[in-house]
């Protein structure tokens, strides 16, 4: 399938939308480049809104979070390893395509006989700063595909932590694909055709979408809200902070799995919050809760959103007094969770909350940590249901002529 | 299973098999194809063909574009006495450009329709195709040992299944519901291994096969599933003999058609692809068998059918990717539902549980994929 490809005949979706002079000029509108930068149509004018897929680091950390998200974990379904890395270049393949603007495998309609290859919903859509992000499981690294060897130390299963009602059916996955966009068609466009992609070596397990980043990564960006109302990921490592990227977020050859150089591990957690029962709680027990005000996020007792948090003058059992950076030897996380409703939970109330994504150098000083302070003591656990949890080794961005996972796999 | 989604399931087969529209030709072969080309000229106010009359088969229309407008081309074929059954197109075929458009043709009436600024019903040509029988999509051989070879495996599943509706029907008229029950499942094998052939014939499939859920205001249940329910649930046949007579008849006239059975290379891809739809969208959901639970032994019946059109369609496929990825994916499907053997036939579907049925999904959704590449890749 991608073997065959003719990337001169890729057109951007926006072109599409042109019409019939620029898809009778296909040849014509030549190699619209493979993503890196912001790609041009023939006529000169920018694709807007294209996040570069290849570099150092996969996009979709430390890039800035755009406020729609489709997350799906899979299963690999074969046991061969020719069939994965198949996969992973197939994937790699399509992530260029729709990461840049484009359909997957170029235009569609090669033979009317033939089910088209994109799926085409986002025909006429731009990028809309489409992100698409691998991970590898703990699964991965079984007996199935010879990696038992290679599975990073930080890559070690989460333990239990206090309160967790989890549901299997939500929790794992050999692989997953974060996809991001400002636009949510986008985003679950990628998602469907990277599964009908897959179909045969992997299927999907689980999957979540998300709405109105609930973290920014950006410095100047307004903090965003949670489906609680408050600011959330005031004190979030920002993507344009190298140093806590360095230390806190990209992982290091020396660190122990050399492969991981450059790629970082994501937490994922499906938090359900009870917002029935939070919207009945008076202002005051939100916000010693918390730990800050509502409505401007300033720590409490302190003027601004940015005052420095001294933890020891919040209430001890307040969120951001137990999630201090200076209660876990300075560990931080990379946030970009999302707020989520799922419809209704049959009993009137709103299924909805916070699926909390994290990225970090290594979960075992970070968010583990970190979570067994909060799960023991938070006085947030009350309005939170944890009903899901999963661990993922993101590797590094992936090189022009490269592919997703090829420094494990090559 | 006959449904508002089988039925037109069932019309896209026949328009094909009637009207299998080729693989638009690329520029690279317009070259062989010009010698027999018919000329279409379009502008902005005339939709010229050099001929009104053609012979059934396949034909190369060769158009230029030299209006000062994109334009599309369509040719329509009738349905329900208007021309609005969409044989074949092309879309944005640009101002000075040219395109050569293959269709094959069945004998008929139809209507081209050059429609410049790509909008409204365009500017409309009648075209009459002659000659007897169908389109014959390829001259080449081993398409026609193709469909031959079908049509012998559709015969011999026809023939086989009268004496088993046969033996199934003398159960429920004489009351026997136990006995009819254990010949149930059995009596539905050969319909359901070559049911997109059978719901081609028309009314056929709606009178053997409907379900419940899918009857309209006004409609007389009859079929299987009328007695399926009876047996399953009150265990009353009384009532049912006529039921049960015309599903027998109909087993018949099912038998009779085959030999006339429009059948090409591109109808058995489809029909293949359109069985792992069933099992997709019917026996995984347990839809099919609401009352017996016999889901697995259609599913089997769907996979094999599928699995004989795959055989004979095999030696026109280039693509050799494509049919080690089938082959694989048809083992995995086989040996999934192996699993759930019981006995001489299979545990009922009530029993699987939903990671069972998930695992099912998968390995269906793995040769689905590759299967809806099959037509295009034998034609």
């Amino acid at each position: 399938m991608t073997e065959s490809r003719d990337r001169s005949q890729h057109l951007s979706r926006r072109n599409l939308l042109l019409g019939a002079g620029a898809v009778g000029a296909a040849g014509a509108t030549g190699a619209v480049g493979a993503a890196v930068g912001n790609a041009a149509t023939a006529e000169g004018r920018p694709v807007r809104r294209v996040v570069p897929f290849h570099g150092g680091h996969q996009a979709g950390i430390a890039t800035p979070v755009p406020g729609h998200l489709h997350f799906a974990a899979y299963d690999v379904t074969s046991t061969s390893r020719a069939d994965l890395v198949g996969l992973l270049q197939d994937w790699t393949a399509a992530a260029r395509d729709m990461t840049a603007g484009h359909p997957v495998g170029g235009p569609s309609a090669a033979s009317p006989l033939a089910p088209p290859e994109d799926t085409g919903e986002a025909v006429g859509l731009d990028a809309a700063n489409l992100t698409l992000t691998v991970g590898f499981g703990p699964t991965l690294f079984d007996e199935r595909f010879g990696l038992g060897a290679r599975r990073p130390a930080a890559l070690a299963d989460l333990p239990a932590f206090p309160g967790d009602m989890l549901e299997p059916t939500r929790c794992g996955g050999d692989l997953v694909v974060q996809a991001c966009s400002d636009d949510p068609q986008v985003a679950v466009h990628a998602i469907r055709n990277l599964t009908r992609i897959a179909a045969g070596r992997a299927a999907v397990r689980w999957a979540q979408l998300g709405f109105g980043k609930a973290s920014s990564t950006e410095a100047d960006a307004p903090t965003p809200r949670n489906l609680f109302g408050f600011k959330d990921g005031t004190a979030n490592v920002l993507g344009t902070d190298p140093d806590a990227l360095h230390n806190q977020v990209w992982a290091q050859a020396a660190d122990g799995a050399p492969w991981m150089a450059g790629g970082s591990y994501l937490v994922a957690r499906r938090i359900r919050m009870v917002v029935e029962t939070w919207d009945r709680t008076s202002l005051a027990e939100q916000q010693q809760v918390i730990g800050r005000t509502k409505t401007v996020g300033a720590p409490l007792g302190s003027p601004h959103e940015r005052s420095a948090v001294h933890p020891g003058s919040l209430p001890a059992a307040s969120h951001v007094a137990l999630a201090h950076p200076s209660r876990h030897e300075g560990a931080r996380l990379l946030r970009r969770g999302f707020n989520f409703v799922d419809g209704s939970d049959g009993l009137g109330h709103l299924d909805a909350g916070l699926f909390f994504l994290a990225y970090q150098r290594d979960p075992r000083r970070q968010f583990v940590p970190l979570q067994q302070a909060l799960a023991a003591h938070d006085a947030m656990n009350e309005y939170v249901r944890h009903t899901s949890s999963s661990l993922w080794a993101v590797p590094p961005g992936v090189r022009p002529r490269g592919w997703w996972g090829d420094t494990l796999l090559a | 299973m006959s449904s508002s989604r089988g039925r037109r399931g069932a019309a896209g087969l026949a328009a094909v098999a009637l009207t299998a529209s080729l693989a638009a030709c690329t520029a690279s072969s317009a070259d062989e194809g010009k010698a027999g080309a018919i000329a279409l000229t379009a502008t902005d106010s005339r939709c010229d063909v050099d001929r009104s009359s053609l012979p059934a088969g396949d034909h190369t229309f060769a158009i230029a574009n030299k209006g000062s407008r994109v334009t599309e081309v369509y040719v329509y074929g009738l349905a329900g006495g208007h021309f609005t059954k969409v044989v074949t197109e092309k879309e944005n075929i640009g101002p000075g450009t040219s395109y050569d458009l293959t269709v094959s043709l069945a004998p008929g009436r139809y209507k081209l329709a050059c429609k410049p600024g790509m909008t409204g019903d365009g500017i409309r040509t009648r075209l009459t195709v002659t000659g007897r029988g169908s389109a014959t999509p390829k001259a080449d051989p081993r398409a026609a040992a193709a469909v031959s070879a079908y049509r012998t495996y559709v015969q011999g599943e026809a023939d086989r299944m009268v004496p088993l509706v046969d033996r199934f029907v003398a159960a429920v008229k004489a009351g026997a519901v136990d006995k009819a029950k254990s010949r149930y499942a059995a009596s539905r094998v050969p319909w359901e291994s070559v049911e997109p052939v059978a719901e081609s014939f028309g009314d056929l499939d709606p009178r053997m096969d409907l379900r419940e859920a899918d009857l309209e205001p006004g409609q007389t249940w009859t079929g299987w599933h009328r007695i399926e329910k009876a047996l399953w649930t009150t265990g009353d046949l009384r009532g049912l003999a006529p039921v049960a007579d015309q599903l027998a008849a109909d087993a018949r006239v099912l038998q009779g058609k085959v030999p006339t059975a429009d059948l090409s290379v591109a109808s058995i891809g489809n029909g293949a692809k359109e069985l792992l739809d069933e099992v997709s969208t019917s026996k995984v959901t347990g839809e099919e068998e609401a009352f017996s639970h016999t889901d697995l032994v259609d599913f089997q019946a769907n996979v094999e059918g599928a699995r004989e059109a795959y055989r004979v369609l095999r030696p026109l496929v280039e693509d050799t990717a494509l049919l080690t990825r089938l082959d694989a994916a048809f083992a995995a499907v086989q040996h999934e539902l192996d699993a759930h053997r019981s006995g001489s036939g299979f545990v009922s579907y009530a029993t699987v549980t939903e990671p069972q049925r998930r695992d099912l999904a998968r390995v269906v959704d793995g040769l689905g994929e590759p299967l809806s590449q099959l037509t295009a890749a034998a034609v």
